[in-house]
């Protein structure tokens, strides 16, 4: 297999041909910030979180799933990129309701980390307050579509990972939702086997375990990792 | 003499609190003995907490406004305290984001908000609230405060620890502005 030798932040870089950007700064120890990025499932490049810089290229790039290429000289960290990330995440804040102080996230939520990471200390785009469902008819889980931010995590690990294709995204733009089956209430969806990998995946509020309140919410993320790695290379203890 | 030079030097300090639960100004009492400290450097000049002028004067060097804008009385406040203040400080979520008090929000109006509270679960003589001049007016939305007027300070949190109030307020007190970064000073909820 050969190998591309690029520059990323001034630094030289090797990575394997069809490694994206991303793994291969994440290899040299350089850190892009991700949201809708999930080791183990497919990407989509979705929140535009992991933009970089190349010189020369007249367009921002998303380090999910741009590879790399031969000679490329990247800049993850500039202050256009961190105003654009920083938007990003205001516009997100904006977009749904997230009350952080009554979220069974608050304290262990990667939106609210890269919040802070981004230093958003307030949003600069009108809050749109929309209205929004919730359901609680699954006997474990439940999902607040406020606090959704359409990363379509859950979708990726519940048919890639689970085989179930429990969820997809109904409408479009504005009005795109979470959906359930055929548009089902959860609990009515027979295909859902109750594994919780969504409830992990998830790296916001908006699915839960019930009876986890304010703060509480924990996730396995591991989990999803050991079961990539259990198909994939046989290793199957953790 | 040297009294009155102390006086004159001294900084012109209030609290609001609008649409809040108030405990953004709990959180500031739990500052406990620093609260001395803070008041060898400051005349509190308008606070429901430390002060008993009903009228919000001119030329106040540093105000915290806890709470978002919920009704006409709020809204009114806000301008005029933007008006007579030089560092306006959005003090904890519900200024910053409106948070709980902006759920209302997603009913739709004020109207909904005030059928379900005061027809449907009035219990006895159901009726609307309507005393102009007396009770004011629900807005339609409740909205942070930097949607209606300019913030100078953004000092998030459910409430924000006296550990964040006391770093925002001990810079200003030197003439230098607070570092509003890192999970200590910045993180919502
Ligand atoms: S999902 Fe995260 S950002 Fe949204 S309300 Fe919950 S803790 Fe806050
Ligand atoms: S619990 Fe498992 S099967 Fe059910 S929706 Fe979540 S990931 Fe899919
Ligand atoms: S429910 Fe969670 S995992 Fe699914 S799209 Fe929304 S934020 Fe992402
Ligand atoms: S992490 Fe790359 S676009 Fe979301």
């Amino acid at each position: 297999m050969s190998v591309k030798t690029l520059t990323i932040n001034n630094t030289p870089v090797a990575a394997e041909e069809g490694k994206t950007i991303l793994e291969a700064a994440k290899e040299a120890g350089i850190h892009i910030p991700t949201l809708c990025f999930l080791e183990g499932v497919s990407t989509v490049a979705a929140c535009r979180m992991c933009l970089v810089e190349i010189e020369g290229i007249n367009k921002l790039l998303p380090a999910c799933v741009t590879q790399v290429t031969e000679a490329i000289v990247v800049h993850t960290n500039t202050p256009k990129l961190q105003e654009y990330r920083r938007m990003v995440i205001e516009l997100l804040f904006a977009e749904g309701n997230h009350v952080c102080s009554i979220c069974v996230a608050n304290g262990n939520c990667e939106l609210q980390n890269l919040a802070i990471e981004v230093g958003m200390d307030h949003t600069r785009f009108p809050y749109r307050f929309p209205k929004r469902s919730v359901d609680v008819s699954h006997p474990q889980f439940g999902i607040d579509r406020n606090r959704c931010i359409l990363c379509t995590r859950c979708v990726r690990v519940c048919g890639e990972i689970e085989g179930a294709h429990v969820w997809d995204v109904a409408q479009r733009g504005a009005d795109a939702y979470i959906v359930s089956g055929l548009s089902q209430p959860w609990s009515e969806v027979e295909a859902c086997t109750s594994c919780g990998k969504c409830v992990d995946a998830c790296p916001t509020g908006a699915i839960f375990r019930k009876g986890t309140t304010t703060a509480e919410k924990q996730r396995d993320r591991a989990k999803l990792q050991f079961l990539v790695d259990a198909r994939e290379k046989h290793e199957w203890t953790r | 003499m040297t009294k009155d030079k102390e006086q004159m030097t001294k900084i012109k300090f209030a609290t609001v609190w609008l649409a809040g639960c108030s405990g953004c100004h709990m959180s500031f009492l739990d500052m406990d003995e620093w609260l001395l400290e803070l008041a060898n450097y400051v005349d509190v000049v308008y606070s429901p907490i430390g002060c008993d002028l009903k009228e919000y004067p001119a030329g106040v060097d540093v105000c915290l406004v806890e709470g978002g804008v919920a009704n006409q009385d709020n809204l009114e406040l806000i301008h005029e305290v933007r008006a007579k203040t030089k560092t306006l400080i959005s003090f904890g979520d519900c200024a910053v984001t409106a948070n709980v008090p902006g759920m209302r929000n997603m009913l739709g109006g004020s109207e909904p908000v005030l059928k379900r509270g005061y027809l449907e679960l009035g219990d006895v003589t159901p009726q609307l609230p309507n005393e102009p001049g007396i009770v004011p007016e629900l807005l339609e939305q409740v909205l942070p405060i930097h949607e209606l007027v300019s913030v100078d300070i953004f000092l998030p949190g459910c409430p924000p620890d006296a550990a964040r109030i006391r770093a925002t307020i001990e810079p200003l007190l030197k003439g230098e502005q607070p570092k509003m970064e890192g999970r200590a000073m910045i993180k919502f909820g």
